[in-house]
């Protein structure tokens, strides 16, 4: 088949594992585009899911802004940040993080708020102070959501970030591009296998981390 | 000087037209989706089994960049709407599957029960008791296919100007016109938002029986977001 | 039971109504088709007869000449339909091969380049006659015009100085500089003769990283300003490089050979007034002329067809 001898050429040429090109260090570049982006945009929806979740307030404001969020199209914010911006990781990751927000604020916020009133009238009526209640009631029975919702974002993140080589950066995204204008097929299938590799690496690390984190009760559940 | 409005003649559409034909290529490959995932949910539940592999595959498939899809179907179906158009509609597909599946599954047995007692056939049952009542996670998956859609088209502006509000987005990049990018970012995101609420209408039409927000404190929500990955 | 039978009747009806508006609405968007023909590669030539498929390379030059062709073609009264924006060489040659597209600006030097990466080119006839001999059967190139636009190697300002370099330094003499320098051009400059890899076979130039941008617009234009890029592969006539006073390596080894604006069609695909009217485009622009209206589409930020027909009609040969 076509598309798996491409494969097999672009992996057995030894040439493609060395130097500012080869896979190992694109794909590196790859991943550090992801975990900034992700980074920068659970920093963003993972505080403000957690409050508003919390206090049940601000839940209309939170779909508003991530519908608006979602309707923003990737490849034109980062044409419009790198007009007006310049070069740069900047412009690369403002479509990212703006592409990641909705999932991780929504998730968070419906995770916090769907979260069973029993255990956490129960600590209020312990005593417990707000934040008591929202990071040792509300976060771990949350968690897996939580958690789902930091890996939809994530997984969405490894194949946008292929956009950053439009705007001559690195990352997995520049076999794609390239290859199209070089009209190398091995190049495009290549780099198009390594994001999905990619991909489920994320899918697995976040499995494994929720086997960490998340208490054996919960997951029962 | 140059106007926001002013569309450089090679995308040889005006601003209307551009918005014409990015609907088309955004919703076409949804309704299409839609279409396929349909059946293939409904083997989904059937039997079981088929649900994990076939959810695994889709996951990736979704994973695969955008354009890598258009380059390799280039020698298929040329430089045109359709090599847009194919890989979309499987993305819709990665999206609707688990959410009619999910949806249809989440309807109570005792619904199911009553139905059967009532006389109702198994397709009777599932066209019109398991739909009806799945339609709001059903409904939130077009959501998210649309949106999702209505962004990627874009990118076909690279494989010779098939990306429609895309070609706007790549034309500012060549001519170094910042207010045409603002443009093509504006008039996608308002798209988005219009198909957004025409289906939430659509929604509410649907289940007239559910109350205006459509989220209740029950197991439904928690289903729509484990199967609502955001838009791309 | 008989209220759960009315309302599961009217909400049939609403999924009755539901499924006209869908079924409404893709009958609608299939049938509001405007502009552009889908075309499969396999087919050969989908145009109607007699339409004449003028195409362009994804800078802005290439349009700017298309536009120029594809209007001198309609006032002879020739059917004529534009492909924008296709992407590199490598691709439009391909549909020029299999006569999706049937007119194609092209500089004769360059293509040569790409045919066959070891010709020597030592002057503008023997090229176009080096060319012809090496292109598909189907297609042929036209009258060759004297404006030229082809690829150098600029440095920004800075760069220049830092090294003693000047307009009168060639390319030989970045050797020693190379190996600290970051060099941008497009994607396709990387894997060229006429690109990275003839600029170390010629000249023995190894810098120190590539960076893909666009092909001679203003990403390479503002990367090599701002420094991004110490050296680019920018066009000749690139307004920007008197604007923003970079400095062009001399070519002695001419490994960017000879790019005269010439249109390479299908022979199948003009009609003698056709080819005629592009001959007489081809006498009528010099290198001074494309400077000039790049500039205006380039810097006033003028539409390419515009500008095109303005230059044909001032030109008299609309």
């Amino acid at each position: 088949m076509n598309v798996l001898t491409f494969v097999q050429a672009f992996f057995g040429d030894s040439a493609h594992w060395h130097g500012y090109d080869g896979i190992p260090s694109r794909f590196l570049e790859h991943v550090q585009y992801t975990l900034l982006a992700l980074a920068v945009a659970a920093a963003i929806g993972l505080p403000v899911g957690l409050l508003t979740g919390h206090t049940g307030r601000g839940g209309n404001a939170i779909a508003v802004v991530a519908n608006a969020a979602r309707a923003l199209p990737s490849f034109g914010l980062l044409v419009l940040s790198v007009l007006l911006i310049g070069f740069g990781l900047l412009p690369v990751m403002i479509p990212l993080v703006v592409l990641a927000v909705p999932p991780i604020l929504v998730t968070t916020y419906e995770a916090v708020r769907t979260v069973d009133p029993a255990p956490v009238d129960a600590a209020r009526g312990m005593g417990m102070p707000e934040s008591g209640i929202l990071f040792r009631v509300e976060v771990p029975v949350a968690l897996p959501l939580i958690l789902s919702g930091l890996r939809s974002a994530a997984v969405q993140i490894v194949s946008t970030a292929t956009i950053a080589a439009y705007v001559s950066l690195g990352g997995l995204g520049r076999y794609v591009i390239d290859g199209l204008y070089q009209r190398d097929y091995e190049k495009v299938v290549g780099g198009a296998t390594l994001v999905a590799v990619l991909a489920l690496v994320t899918l697995a690390l976040f499995w494994a981390v929720g086997r960490f984190a998340v208490s054996p009760g919960v997951r029962r559940r | 000087m140059n106007g926001f409005f002013d569309i450089p003649s090679d995308l040889q559409h005006s601003w209307a037209g551009l918005i014409g034909v990015h609907l088309r290529e955004a919703l076409l490959p949804v309704v299409a989706g839609l279409l396929l995932a349909l059946p293939l949910a409904l083997l989904c539940n059937r039997f079981r089994w088929l649900y994990p592999p076939v959810l695994g595959l889709t996951t990736v498939l979704y994973a695969v960049p955008s354009l890598a899809f258009f380059v390799v179907l280039i020698d298929y179906t040329g430089q045109t709407e359709l090599t847009v158009m194919i890989p979309l509609a499987l993305y819709s597909l990665v999206v609707l599957v688990p959410a009619i599946a999910d949806g249809v599954r989440s309807v109570p047995d005792e619904t199911l029960s009553a139905a059967t007692a009532m006389g109702f056939g198994p397709v009777r049952r599932y066209l019109q008791v398991q739909l009806p009542i799945a339609a709001p996670a059903i409904i939130a998956g077009l959501r998210v296919a649309t949106a999702s859609s209505i962004s990627l088209v874009s990118v076909g502006a690279l494989i010779g100007n098939q990306g429609a509000l895309g070609n706007l987005m790549a034309a500012a990049q060549k001519y170094d016109r910042p207010e045409l990018a603002a443009n093509a970012v504006l008039t996608t995101a308002v798209l988005a938002v219009l198909c957004d609420a025409a289906l939430v209408l659509l929604r509410r039409v649907l289940t007239p029986w559910m109350p205006r927000s459509g989220r209740e404190r029950t197991a439904a929500p928690r289903e729509e977001l484990l199967t609502k990955g955001a838009a791309r | 039971m008989t209220s759960t039978a009315k309302s599961s009747r009217s909400r049939t009806r609403h999924h009755g109504a539901a499924a006209v508006a869908l079924a409404a609405a893709a009958a609608l968007l299939t049938g509001c088709s405007s502009g552009d023909t889908s075309d499969n590669p396999l087919d050969g030539d989908k145009a109607e007869a007699g339409t004449v498929v003028v195409g362009s390379n994804n800078f802005a030059e290439s349009t700017l000449l298309a536009d120029i062709y594809g209007e001198a073609l309609r006032a002879k009264g020739l059917k004529v339909t534009y492909k924008h924006n296709i992407g590199s060489r490598e691709t439009t040659y391909g549909l020029m091969r299999n006569g999706s597209v049937t007119v194609l600006p092209e500089y004769n030097g360059s293509l040569l380049a790409y045919l066959d990466e070891k010709a020597a080119q030592t002057s503008a006839e023997e090229v176009n006659t080096a060319v012809k001999a090496k292109l598909d059967k189907q297609l042929t190139l036209l009258e060759s015009s004297p404006a030229e636009d082809k690829d150098s190697v600029a440095l920004n300002a800075a760069t220049a100085k830092k090294h003693n370099l000047t307009a009168e330094s060639t390319l030989a003499d970045l050797k020693e500089a190379a190996p600290r320098l970051v060099i941008g051009g497009s994607p396709e400059f990387q894997t060229r003769q006429q690109g990275l890899k003839g600029l170390e076979s010629v000249y023995g130039l190894t810098f120190k990283n590539f960076k893909a941008l666009d092909a001679g617009g203003p990403l390479t234009q503002a990367a090599l300003a701002q420094n991004e890029v110490q050296a680019a592969d920018v066009f000749t006539t690139d307004p920007t490089i008197v604007k923003e006073k970079f400095v062009v390596l001399k070519d002695p080894e001419n490994l960017f050979g000879y790019a005269n604006v010439t249109p390479l069609v299908r022979k199948d695909a003009l009609p003698k007034e056709g080819v005629e009217a592009l001959n007489a485009v081809s006498a009528k622009l010099d290198t001074e002329t494309l400077l000039d209206l790049d500039a205006q589409v380039q810097l006033e930020k003028k539409d390419p067809l515009d500008v095109a027909k303005a230059w044909l009609k001032s030109a008299g040969l609309v």
